[in-house]
């Protein structure tokens, strides 16, 4: 554990503010302290460093997977600090430099660690004033700070010219006052990805990048299929390989070699056989069999109306990869994950070793989407490392990536519902069968409601995804409430509007209406419009389609989407969030499903698996309702989830066909579908 | 097997010792540390491994070493030389055409070799003409307005 004195032998000398996440805690110390030599309190959320050369530098254990936190955190301490994006570094996800933290994950970096940061950067601020005060001897009210610079009267300096030759440490639970978002200057505008220029110019070092002096190339040889075990292993070819080392314990087999062509090499030579097991179900069966294992029974009546979700695939462009080095009994990790931390706790309890022995870095990864919580590649890479006696790389290849990851869970949904002479809803009845809680209560106003979460066997592996079930359920719920308006003849629009009360659902709902122009929309064949709303992780969302269908085929041609998260802290990358979620929610609204049988992975490549392209793009719009009077809440994942149930509801628009599986039209619309109309919407 | 010992990159002749039967991507990387082309698929389905070959894309995953006898490599090393950005590299920074940034640099090369093509394309040119990239963050609208963008400025340069 650092301790404060660390801090400046490391840092070298400077000033230092550590927020405390712990609303309960006392404000510690008061003032500032010189160079106590104490421990850290427990519950540091980030702490904020500026040096003697006027750098700021933030630490924290947040990670950059491509959502732009490291700009939005940046944005976060020059909007209090008065000071350019230019003098600002962020240190995230390290684990021996920045405070813990329970990983990347929920759309939580914007509502906690971008209002803790800016307490930090705020108290900096004061900080910063009380010691201008003091060393210029002059009111403190007569000091103020600006683009970086102190001044008082015709006095100015830098940060660092003021900070030189001190050592002061500050924890903090509450913070000076911070700057409400109606006087933001550097939050709440687009300022460029920090990293940008790297990224542009191949510079950044990504975890499978990263090369260690002397280090080798690791293989695992995975068994045929999932739960096999080892029955023969003969290494001999393998072993006579020069330089070729062989790892088996119990049914890990792994190989490294000096360079990648000779690992490859061992692992083709290896002679194994496995005994595999017989599968509890496939992807054909496996919607029945989620009820059959469902651990609360099975609710489903004659009255409820039930939809099916396909497993998909994360398929993180840059595959699971780490580089493992061990000194001693001390392991060092570079490796892409959304849970640095919990990495670094997987891998202390595999290796029987104190967590302060294991230093896990966590270099800006090639995406996550919610795939990457746990350190596959990083045990690998460490044990093979171990055994080997040199540092390991061990980058996974996309069928590894495809198989041996984990998926977003498969599910079923049973909705039903009552409605009154209105059209507003009486009772609502909402089940679902393994793809989890997320995004399972309605944000519409209901009589009577019975929702739940009824967890069942996974024949996968399964954990997050982007959104995680808010996708799933808002798909079912989405298109539920479009078969119910058509049910009694009302608007899609206007039912909703009916049912919904709360103020911001509403207003992203008429945004998204307006700007796609739903009253004027021009229905002629083969062309369907489909609307859908939502709220998930403090975010509002609506979204609406229009789409083709040509023999069976389903083009996508537009959708606008209506987006609301409180105060918009970076409007570009917000927009690029929303964008990129449409583009990715159109895989599994159309497309994306993971085939498996016999325990194995049939869709294990990107041959076989399809993910959006240029292609498959509509048009999209976006809207961006900037609340400046409410807290924001993170975009990383709400915006996907509207997009499946608007395209649903187009198809039915479009063909009168209603199709309650995702996805929806994987080869074409399913047999039978037509495109004459037979909906029954206000034209 | 036969040996290739010499490799023309970023203009540049780069000493290797490689088989034959390698593949450009892996001497690239894991040879010439050149780690800015990626490997995302191994099977040429989603280009984050491309470079430019004589001027043209190619799809380094699928490209043995042994056809490069005499051919000019160019990697996003190699595209801003002098420290000056390509026009491409400018239009994707000013358009935000990345998140994670996995898909970049073949998605710029790509580019690069649309427009040396192509050099007006129009904006189903440019969907054609990249759909074999994949951006899995879906940042494509982005990549479609920065191409248009670096066209406006003579991205050919």
């Amino acid at each position: 554990m650092i301790t404060r004195r660390d801090f400046f032998a490391v840092l070298g000398g400077g000033l230092v503010v550590l927020i405390v996440d712990d609303s309960d805690a006392q404000e510690a110390g008061g003032g500032a302290r010189r160079g106590t030599r104490e421990p850290l309190p427990q519950q540091v959320s980030a702490w904020l460093h500026i040096g003697e050369d006027g750098i700021v530098t933030t630490y924290t254990g947040k990670v950059e997977v491509g959502q732009n936190s490291r700009t939005s955190l940046t944005q976060a301490v020059a909007e209090e600090l008065r000071a350019p994006v230019s003098s600002i570094r962020m240190v995230m996800g390290d684990t021996t430099l920045t405070p813990f933290d329970m990983g990347t994950f929920g759309s939580q970096t914007t509502p906690q660690m971008f209002p803790q940061i800016r307490k930090a950067a705020a108290s900096a601020r004061e900080m910063l004033i009380d010691l201008a005060s003091q060393k210029w001897m002059v009111e403190r009210g007569s000091v103020s700070i600006a683009n970086g610079k102190i001044t008082s009267g015709n006095r100015s300096s830098g940060f660092g010219e003021l900070t030189r030759g001190e050592k002061l440490t500050k924890t903090i639970t509450t913070s000076a006052a911070l700057t409400p978002a109606t006087e933001w200057k550097v939050a709440g505008t687009s300022v460029p990805k920090i990293n940008g220029r790297e990224m542009v110019t191949g510079a950044h070092k990504y975890a499978f990048d990263i090369k260690r002096p002397g280090m080798h190339y690791g293989k695992v040889l995975y068994p045929p299929s999932y739960g096999a075990t080892l029955t023969s292993f003969d290494s001999s070819a393998a072993e006579a390989m020069p330089g070729v080392k062989v790892v088996r314990e119990g049914d890990f087999v792994g190989v490294t070699a000096p360079n990648p062509a000779t690992a490859e090499m061992a692992l083709m030579a290896l002679k194994a056989e496995w005994k595999q097991l017989t599968a509890e179900a496939s992807s054909r069966d496996v919607y029945p069999y989620f009820k059959k294992t469902s651990r609360d029974g099975d609710a489903s009546n004659s009255k409820l109306t039930s939809y099916t979700i396909a497993y998909i695939a994360h398929v993180p462009l840059e595959p699971r990869a780490a580089v493992a080095e061990w000194e001693g009994d001390r392991l060092t990790v570079w490796t892409g994950t959304q849970r640095p931390f919990g990495v670094r706790s997987e891998l202390a309890t595999n290796f029987n070793i104190p967590e302060d022995r294991v230093h896990v870095m966590m270099p800006d990864t090639g995406s996550g989407y919610g795939g990457k919580h746990t350190g596959e590649a990083a045990y690998e890479a460490a044990r093979l490392a171990k055994a080997a006696g040199k540092p390991v790389k061990r980058n996974w290849t996309r069928e590894e990536e495809m198989t041996w990851a984990y998926f977003r869970p498969g599910g079923v949904i049973d909705a039903g519902a009552k409605l009154n002479p209105d059209g507003t809803i009486a009772e609502w009845e909402f089940h679902n069968y393994n793809s989890g809680p997320s995004g399972l209560q309605t944000p519409y106003a209901v009589g009577s409601k019975k929702e739940q979460q009824h967890a069942s066997k996974s024949p996968l592996r399964q954990s997050s995804y982007r959104g995680l079930a808010a996708t799933a359920n808002h798909f079912a719920r989405e298109c539920y409430m479009d078969e119910l308006a058509h049910s009694i003849h009302m608007d899609p629009l206007e039912f909703r509007l009916k049912n919904a009360k709360n103020e911001r659902l509403r207003n992203v709902i008429q945004a998204a209406a307006d700007k796609f122009g739903w009253k004027s929309r021009k229905k002629t064949a083969g062309r369907g419009f489909g609307i859908s709303a939502g709220f998930e992780k403090g975010g509002y969302v609506a979204a609406c389609a229009e789409i083709t269908v040509t023999n069976g085929a389903v083009k996508v041609v537009r959708v606008v989407e209506a987006f609301e998260c409180g105060a918009v802290v970076n409007p570009q990358h917000l927009r690029n969030q929303v964008e990129g979620a449409v583009a990715m929610g159109l895989g599994g609204a159309m497309f994306e499903q993971i085939d498996f049988a016999d325990n194995k992975i049939i869709t294990n490549k990107l041959s076989k698996y399809r993910v959006p392209r240029f292609a498959d793009m509509p048009a999209i719009e976006s809207v961006l309702l900037d609340r400046k009077d409410i807290v924001s809440a993170g975009a990383g994942e709400t915006p996907i989830v509207g997009v499946a149930p608007a395209v649903g509801n187009a198809i039915f628009d479009a063909t009168g066909q209603r199709i309650r599986s995702l996805p929806m039209a994987p080869k074409g619309l399913p047999a039978g579908s037509g495109t004459s109309s037979s909906s029954n919407n206000g034209e | 097997m036969a040996r290739i010992t010499e490799l023309d990159v970023n203009g540049s002749r780069r000493r290797i010792d490689a088989d034959a039967d390698r593949t450009l991507l892996s001497v690239l990387r894991d040879d010439l540390d050149l780690t800015g082309t990626k490997y995302g698929c191994g099977e040429g389905q989603c280009a984050a491994c491309t470079v430019l070959v004589d001027g043209q894309p190619a799809k380094s995953c699928l490209t043995k070493v042994s056809a490069m006898a005499g051919k000019r490599i160019v990697t996003i090393e190699g595209l801003a030389p002098a420290g000056k950005l390509h026009p491409v590299q400018e239009a994707f920074l000013e358009a935000d055409a990345f998140q994670c940034g996995w898909c970049t640099p073949g998605m710029i090369l790509g580019a690069v070799g649309l427009l040396r093509r192509n050099p007006h394309p129009s904006e189903a040119e440019i969907v054609t003409g990249m759909n074999g990239h994949i951006c899995r963050c879906g940042t494509y609208p982005n990549i479609v307005a920065a191409i248009r963008l670096a066209a406006q400025k003579g991205g050919r340069a």
